[in-house]
């Protein structure tokens, strides 16, 4: 395989399993330093950086051969990272392949958690850096920004974007289909333990704004309150205030039930046009099954939870093969539109003619 | 060539835009699991389109409103609603709602023009000359127009709820709207049908006092107890007594009292002739 032209040379999660990706993730300080000594490599003609929990990968178009191994040398000596021990896990590609692989990632196609967006901003912000620092030229830029636009193509023509795959945001999407925007729900979170964290962090990211967190001991749940923005409530007023909120998120270890059917009816008399969302996390289950026949109410427990996101999962995968057929034909346009550009690169001076 | 259309054909063009955004929406639901809002919305807004031309057209051969009888007031009714929707639709653009205004709007205005009967025989002239009559006549139907549109968010909402206490939340359920924001639209939509049609009410009873033997007593009693029915559901929607599905399903059965008055009404209106359309020749 020639090493010159256009080539991503990185690791990422389907070789490196964590430990590994610990090692390999730049800080930003490190990311910087790195570029600086990929800008001085000599036959690099443009190259940019892609750096997220999954992934670390270098993008370059080069002039000859030794610039990629050039990358390759300087990144294992930043991260004091054995070389022989990268190249047995690194992701290395050429050319068309390029091409075809960022698409992938760009479209989510290629994410651990598939079919996810946040990996889209994450290229374009790693786009982004490359341009201010003025590392892009002719063939990334039009590789990136055209790889942009296929990826969005993905993501409407196809269902790989659809329904989330992890509990927590699955549950953030319930609460969505019940109130629509969050903005103005009220949320009480019962239990200060990792997964309310975690759920109650998904529906911040989702713009819920009023957050109050109860738990058998007060000052874990002050500690979480401080740390979410949130209030703190005390635990035993978790029923008699159970009319204030629109959602509770159920996580404690209560061995026995914590919300009531009894104190759910009175919630619902006093506000009964309000539906009431309950996401019971907990094993045992905090809330009383039989809330979920009450008018207005909803509840959904983990069994729950993770059978939707499940069959999510599922369904997204079922459309792999309608993203792959689109991706290979958006990839090889894109390639035949940058491979003069990026072989007349590759391809060694020509020596000037003397005039005859 | 256009001018040589006749009302019915405008009409039955109109039908087959409906059909065809009812047919394009079910194809892409069970192809490709979603619904297919921006063509849609196209080929409601051209259905509407054709149909304004077929009633004006109809309007221009009765001298008048079409709302002689009950062909004319299901086109109306139907018309009615998609103005609505075209308004309020940009909103619900990627959700059912277009697909449930496309199925009502094909099944009211095909209905209409498959029973002959609903448009033949003799057509009673319902206004003389008064415009008052007419705009009374017109904002009657509109708000039944209204009603319609409420009919289908009530589906919706019984349906999110369904998919929501049974844990179905796949497939086409997910272009449902959110149960709050049905709730929203469905008391507003409530309230504004209600005032419409007690405008209606109001501009007619102005004409009936002046001659109550123009009253036609059926009418205005089934007309009265339709809008109690609905001025009802909405205070007690209002003071949280009628809520969620049980809010949902009055409406819609109100709907369904509201469609199924129109044939008894119009046949009465056939027996019971006011004055002024006796005058007319």
């Amino acid at each position: 395989m020639s090493g010159s032209g256009l080539f991503v040379i990185g690791a990422t999660h389907h070789r490196a399993p964590l430990a590994v990706r610990e090692k390999l993730s730049l800080s930003a300080e490190g990311a910087a330093a790195l570029k600086a000594e990929f800008a001085a490599i000599s036959g690099l003609r443009e190259f940019a950086v892609l750096n997220t929990c999954n992934r670390v990968e270098f993008y370059g178009v080069a002039d000859n051969a030794e610039a990629a191994a050039l990358v390759s040398a300087a990144f294992c000596a930043r991260q004091r990272f054995d070389a022989a021990e990268f190249a047995k896990i690194r992701l290395d590609l050429r050319n068309r392949d390029v091409v075809r692989h960022l698409l992938e990632v760009s479209s989510g196609l290629d994410s651990q958690m598939l079919g996810e967006t946040e990996i889209f901003g994450q290229v374009k912000e790693a786009y982004a850096a490359a341009q201010a620092h003025g590392s892009t030229g002719p063939v990334l830029n039009r590789v990136f920004q055209k790889g942009f636009q296929a990826a969005k193509h993905v993501r409407t023509n196809t269902a790989i974007t659809e329904g989330q795959v992890s509990v927590a945001n699955v549950a953030v999407e319930l609460a969505q289909t019940i109130f629509g925007g969050l903005s103005d729900t009220r949320i009480l979170l019962l239990g200060a333990g990792e997964i309310g964290e975690k759920t109650a962090k998904a529906f911040q990211s989702r713009g819920a704004a009023a957050l109050t967190v109860a738990s058998r001991r007060f000052e874990r749940a002050m500690e979480l309150a401080t740390a979410l923005g949130a209030s703190a409530m005390p635990f035993e007023q978790r029923e008699a205030r159970l009319a204030e909120y629109d959602i509770v998120v159920c996580a404690t270890s209560a061995p026995e039930i914590v919300v009531s059917i009894s104190a759910t009816l009175a919630a619902m008399q006093q506000r009964p046009a309000r539906p009431l969302f309950f996401i019971d996390q907990a094993l045992p289950r905090d809330v009383d099954p039989a809330v979920a026949s009450i008018e207005n109410v909803f509840l959904y427990n983990l069994d729950d939870l993770a059978k939707i996101a499940e069959e999510n999962r599922v369904a997204r995968e079922a459309e792999i093969n309608k993203c792959r057929v689109i991706v290979t034909e958006k990839a090889e346009a894109l390639w035949r539109q940058v491979a003069a550009q990026v072989e007349g690169s590759a391809a060694p001076a020509r020596p000037q003619q003397k005039p005859a | 060539m256009l001018a040589a259309l006749t009302d019915r054909t405008w009409l039955w063009l109109a039908a087959g835009f409906y059909l065809a955004g009812f047919g394009l929406g079910t194809f892409m639901l069970v192809k490709r699991g979603r619904p297919a809002s921006g063509a849609t919305y196209i080929l409601i807004a051209l259905g509407y389109a054709l149909q304004l031309a077929g009633l004006s057209a109809r309007g221009r051969i009765v001298g008048g409103c079409p709302l002689g009888n009950q062909f004319e007031i299901y086109q109306f009714t139907a018309w009615s609603a998609i103005t609505l929707y075209l308004v309020v639709g940009v909103t619900f653009r990627k959700s059912l709602l277009g697909y449930f205004t496309s199925s009502l709007a094909a099944t009211l205005t095909l209905a209409s023009l498959a029973i002959p009967h609903w448009d033949g025989g003799q057509r009673a002239r319902i206004f003389g000359n008064n415009p008052w009559i007419e705009l009374h006549a017109a904002l009657a139907v509109f708000s039944y127009g209204v009603f319609a549109l409420l009919a289908l968010t009530s589906v919706m909402f019984i349906l999110r709820i369904h998919s929501l206490k049974s844990k179905q939340l796949g497939g086409w359920f997910s272009f449902l709207p959110s149960i709050r924001d049905l709730d929203h639209i469905g008391v507003r939509l409530l309230g504004a049908g209600a005032t419409v049609l007690a405008v209606s009410l109001a501009v007619g009873s102005v004409y009936w006092l002046k001659d109550l033997s123009s009253v036609n007593v059926t009418k205005l009693l089934v007309t009265v107890a339709i809008w109690l029915a609905y001025v009802v559901t909405f205070g007690l929607r209002l003071r949280g007594r009628l809520l969620s599905s049980r809010f949902a399903w009055t409406c819609l059965a109100l709907f369904a009292a509201a469609l199924l008055s129109l044939g008894p009404v119009d046949r009465s209106r056939h027996t019971a002739v006011p004055k002024e359309e006796k005058r007319t020749p």
